[in-house]
Order: structure tokens, then sequence, then C-alpha cells
């Protein structure tokens, strides 16, 4: 009973995903799977960023781990053996390299955040955004992961389900994370480290698990990015794309997991709603940023909940 | 004395060429009520920070239950039995009544973090009981009906209840309230005081409560130590504190320092 309650999000999600699948056509399903993608990253960068309040500018350093590594695991199984269908193969393969591209971005999430995150503030910006131009740097000199071309013809296992349970595991996952003891002790972090210490709260030990937990879930987005553009390259994973991210989780409002969520789909697809604005695209979307960030400071849930905003209506509505 | 559940010894402070605490020596036996007093300046909140962790000594010890506490982090000091308020109020503002008490709850309450990810009943067991603790806190503070207030949100005199709430569901052996009466009135205070005592016989707590305004502590404390430049000048019960003519003078000054301060007294 209880498996089937903590499970009952991707029961219900799973069926749905597929139908649209099925059904939506095909430009629709394009923007909702990068969507879906972006979702991923700014929901996961959200616990590092919004929970524990540090400032991590190296997201996409994490994709790139989770993508090369789900990348080369794929290319590596890629023909079914053992008398197995090849679509339980392909599925199983992928499910198994996107599990081992977490692993490898949190353990790498670690090995960053143990020594960086006794700073704090800008310095610890610095630092991450170091991080990102380091794996980025060294990826392109190393000739098995394919230098500055990257990695080609890696195989299309993405789709609309596989992003679609992703996007719904990372939001399960946050929520559940931040409806927890381990989630307010993150959220003491943010909202003052000394007293939090002096409650007990393991400040350093914290900023360490959301920094891993965020890295795996980005290393999630990067696998599945990769096998949806079917190519991997450095390119794709430069601090541009780290700030991306960070501008979905400001514009959404740090700690706000909602909020995240729909700065992420707003985002995408307003970006592909401008396609025909031509070389005015990018101007026209840091003008929607700028007029955002003047209307609603703290983004666009500040700290808050969507759903905490009902309650507040309903309350105005019975006074 | 072996009963004691903290003992600083000879707890020195020096920060460059200041020496903000010298030779600092308590023992503090359980459920105990001691006032920590000087003026301002002396050295107070100073030893509440080498006692808590904040600050490692520069000499000296600090022992907790029997544990030498030097050098750990405050996490890890606040884990053997200690647990404080701020001078200048330190919540989590942003963060409800009740989550402010259950973040002091979790250090003792919690499983580990996977619990909650994948929702298993013994992580619902233990939200429960955190709750539970919190809530009858807040209650014991006189704030059972604001669970769900925002922190920044409450009034002053509230927030330093509140304080007190949090410090309280780390469930320590060693209580430090650093100037809990700071900015109240004088209902408020007194109300806040009879309070601490209560707060010690119900939780079988020992206090260590700093404060300036001497008149204060004289009537709930049942010792006092009085520091002055970080030098402790005087300890022992409030009677004979308060005729102390060290203590006068630090206070006072040299002239008319008795008749003051028993006048005040009356």
């Amino acid at each position: 009973m209880r498996a089937l309650r903590s499970l009952a999000p991707f029961l219900l999600g799973a069926p749905v995903f597929w139908l649209v699948q099925c059904y939506a056509p095909p430009t629709l399903a394009i923007v909702l799977l990068m969507a879906g993608v972006n979702v991923i990253l700014a929901v996961s960068l959200n616990m590092v960023n919004g929970f524990t309040g540090q400032f991590s500018l190296g997201h996409a350093g994490f994709m790139a781990i989770g993508a090369y590594t789900t990348a080369k695991i794929t290319l590596a199984l890629g023909d079914p053996a053992g008398g197995v269908p090849p679509w339980l193969w392909s599925n199983g393969v992928f499910l198994l390299a996107l599990l081992a591209g977490m692993g490898l971005s949190a353990l790498m999430g670690l090995m960053v955040g143990v020594p960086s995150l006794r700073l704090r503030g800008d310095y610890l910006a610095i630092v991450t955004l170091g991080f990102n131009e380091i794996i980025r740097v060294l990826i392109e000199n190393v000739r098995w992961l394919g230098g500055a071309t990257g990695i080609s013809g890696v195989p299309p296992y993405t789709t609309l389900v596989w992003v679609g349970l992703a996007a719904l595991a990372t939001v399960v996952t946050a929520q559940r994370l931040l409806c927890s003891t381990h989630g307010r002790a993150m959220l003491s972090v943010r909202e003052d480290e000394v007293a939090a210490e002096a409650m007990g709260v393991d400040t350093v030990g914290y900023k360490v698990r959301a920094f891993a937990l965020s890295a795996a879930f980005a290393g999630l987005g990067g696998g599945l990015l990769g096998h949806y553009i079917l190519l991997v390259t450095p390119k794709s994973f430069t601090f541009v794309k780290s700030i991306e991210v960070v501008v979905m989780v400001v514009l959404g409002g740090m700690g706000s997991i909602s909020g995240a969520t729909l700065a992420a789909v707003l985002l995408t697809g307003a970006l592909e709603l401008m396609r025909g604005l031509d070389q005015y695209r990018m101007v026209m979307y840091s003008l929607l940023l700028v007029v955002l960030m003047l209307a609603r400071p703290t983004g666009l849930f500040g700290t808050r909940e969507i759903w905490e905003f009902w309650g507040a209506k309903k309350k105005k509505a019975a006074a | 004395m072996s009963g004691a559940v903290l003992r600083a010894e000879d707890v020195t402070m020096r920060f460059g060429g200041l020496t903000a605490l010298s030779k600092f020596n308590i023992e503090l036996r359980p459920k105990e009520l001691v006032g920590l007093i000087g003026p301002n300046g002396a050295g107070k909140t100073t030893a509440f920070n080498a006692l808590s962790g904040v600050y490692a000594p520069t000499e000296g010890s600090v022992i907790l239950g029997g544990v030498r506490v030097n050098g750990l982090r405050p996490h890890q000091v606040c884990a053997l039995g200690i647990a404080r308020t701020f001078q200048n109020i330190r919540l989590f503002k942003n963060l409800s009544a009740l989550d402010n008490v259950r973040i002091a709850c979790h250090a003792r309450g919690h499983g580990p973090l996977w619990e909650p990810l994948l929702g298993t009943s013994g992580h619902e067991v233990r939200e429960g009981r955190m709750e539970a603790t919190a809530r009858e806190l807040l209650e014991v503070m006189g704030l059972g009906d604001l669970a769900d207030a925002q922190a920044k949100n409450l009034p002053y005199g509230l927030q330093r209840r509140l304080e007190i709430a949090r410090a309280l569901g780390a469930e320590p052996k060693v209580l430090c309230l650093d100037e809990p009466a700071a900015g109240m009135n004088a209902t408020e205070t007194a109300a806040l005081m009879s309070l601490i005592h209560d707060i010690r016989d119900r939780f079988g707590v020992a206090v260590l409560l700093i404060e300036h305004d001497m008149k204060l502590v004289m009537g709930i404390s049942e010792r006092l130590i009085v520091l002055d430049h970080g030098v402790t000048i005087s300890s022992g019960k409030p009677e004979d504190v308060r005729k102390d003519p060290k203590v006068i003078e630090a206070y006072l000054g040299v002239e008319d320092g008795h008749k003051a301060l028993d006048s005040e007294a009356a």
C-alpha cells in the first residue's frame, strides 16, 4: 500500500505522458520535451540555489558529466545480446546508463562540494563557474571523449515518456525533500547559517548533500538531452547554459519548486514562439526577462509555492 | 565536582592583542540557574560563544557532560547538550514558528536522507514525533496559536520567546540565554523571568543567563558570576555578590555605589 502511494505520481504520470507522446503534433512534442529537460535542470539547481541559498554557477558541468557518461554507456551497449527484444534492451540500457550518469555526477558534486562549500556567496559562485569550465576544457582535450567535436551518433533513446517521468521524479524528489526535516535543515542554512549550526544542523553536511543531489539530477537532464539531440559536444555545456538555468530559478523564485517548474516551461515556450523573430529573438528574450524581473523582483512566486497563493485567495474571500 | 553538566576551566579568548576573556571558570550543576552579569563589553557574549563552540578557546578547556568540546563545530557541541539564544535575535525569519522549532528538533529526530524521498513509514513516524515536540514547546512558550505565523511577523517579545522554544527543541542539558529580556518592558520582563524559572523546573535543564541589568537576575539566579573587562571579578550567591565592592565599582563607579544599588534593590 505504502509502496503504491510513493509510486503513485509515476503510475498516474506514465499513461498521460504516453498519450501525449502518441497524439501530440511533432512540433508541440519537441517543445514539451525541451521544457521537460529544462524543468529537470531548473528544479535540481533550485535544491542548491533555492533551498540552501548557495549560489552555484556550475550546473552545466554536471550536465556534461551525465551526458558523456550516459552516451558512452549506451554506445558501448548498443546491440541487443542474449535474445532480449530490442525495445527492452535499449530502454534497459538507457535506464542503466542514466543511473550511472546520475551517480557519477553526484560523485563529482561531492568532490566539488566538500572543499568549496566552506566558501560563501560570490566566492562559491566563482569556484563553481571555474569547475564548469574545467570540465568543459578537460573534455575538449580528451580524445576518448571526442575532443572538441564531441560524440556523435548517440542512439535516439530519449522519448517524451522518459523525459516526463524524469521531470516528475525530479519534482517529486524536490517536493518530498522540502517537506521533510532534511529539507527544513537545508532551508535553515539559507535563513541563518550561524543559528542553524547552533541548533545542531550540520550546515556543511547539508550543503554538500544538496550539491550532490542537485548534481545527480543535472546529470539526468544532461543524459536525456544528449540522447535527444543525438550529439554530445562540449559546446552544449558552457557556462552560458549554467546561466540559462540560473535565470529559470531566479525567475521562478528562489526556493519555489512550482516557480522553477513554471519558469522552465514558460521560458522554453517563449523562446519557441519567438522563433519567427529571427535575429531579434534573443533581444526579445532578454527584454522579457528584464520586464518580468521588474514586475516581480523576487521571482514569480518568491519563496512560496503556487498553491499557497490559492490558499491566500480563499482566506481573503472567506474574510 | 563530577556532577557538573558544564565546566569551563581557565578559558581564555584572545583576538589579536585583545584579551576578551581571561581565565574564565564556571561549573554548572544539573538544573542550576546561574546568572552571568557584567557591564557592556565585559565579555559575557564572548564567554557564551566559547562555551557553545562558535569560537575555539585560545586557552583552557570546555567540558560538556564529561566530553572536552574545544575545537568541535557548534552543531557537534549542540549535540552534546548545549543550546543557546542570541542577543540580536537570529530566527529563521522566513519560516513559520513551527518550522523554527522543528529545525532544532532535527538533530535528534532525523533518519536517513532517502527515507523521505521514498516516503517510508519510519519517516512519517519521525516527522510526527518532531511536530508533536515542537507544538508542545510552542504551547509552553505561549505561542501555541501562532505555529503557522512567519517568524519575522511575530512581535518582538514573542520572537524572543520563539528563540527560547527553538533552543529547547534541541533537547539541551544546558540552556544559554543571551539577554533574553533585552528590549522588553518591565511587565514582559517579569513574566519572562518567571517563565525561565518554570522552564528550568519543567525540562530539568541548567540555565545560564546573561543579563547586564543586575536587578533582573538577582531575583531568579541561584548563583552569579560577574565579569568586567573579560575578568571574573566576583561570584557566589546574589546577596553576597551585591555587596561585593568590586562589583559595585564595576557597575556604578566608586562614589555612592552602595547607596544607588541599595535603593535599586529596595
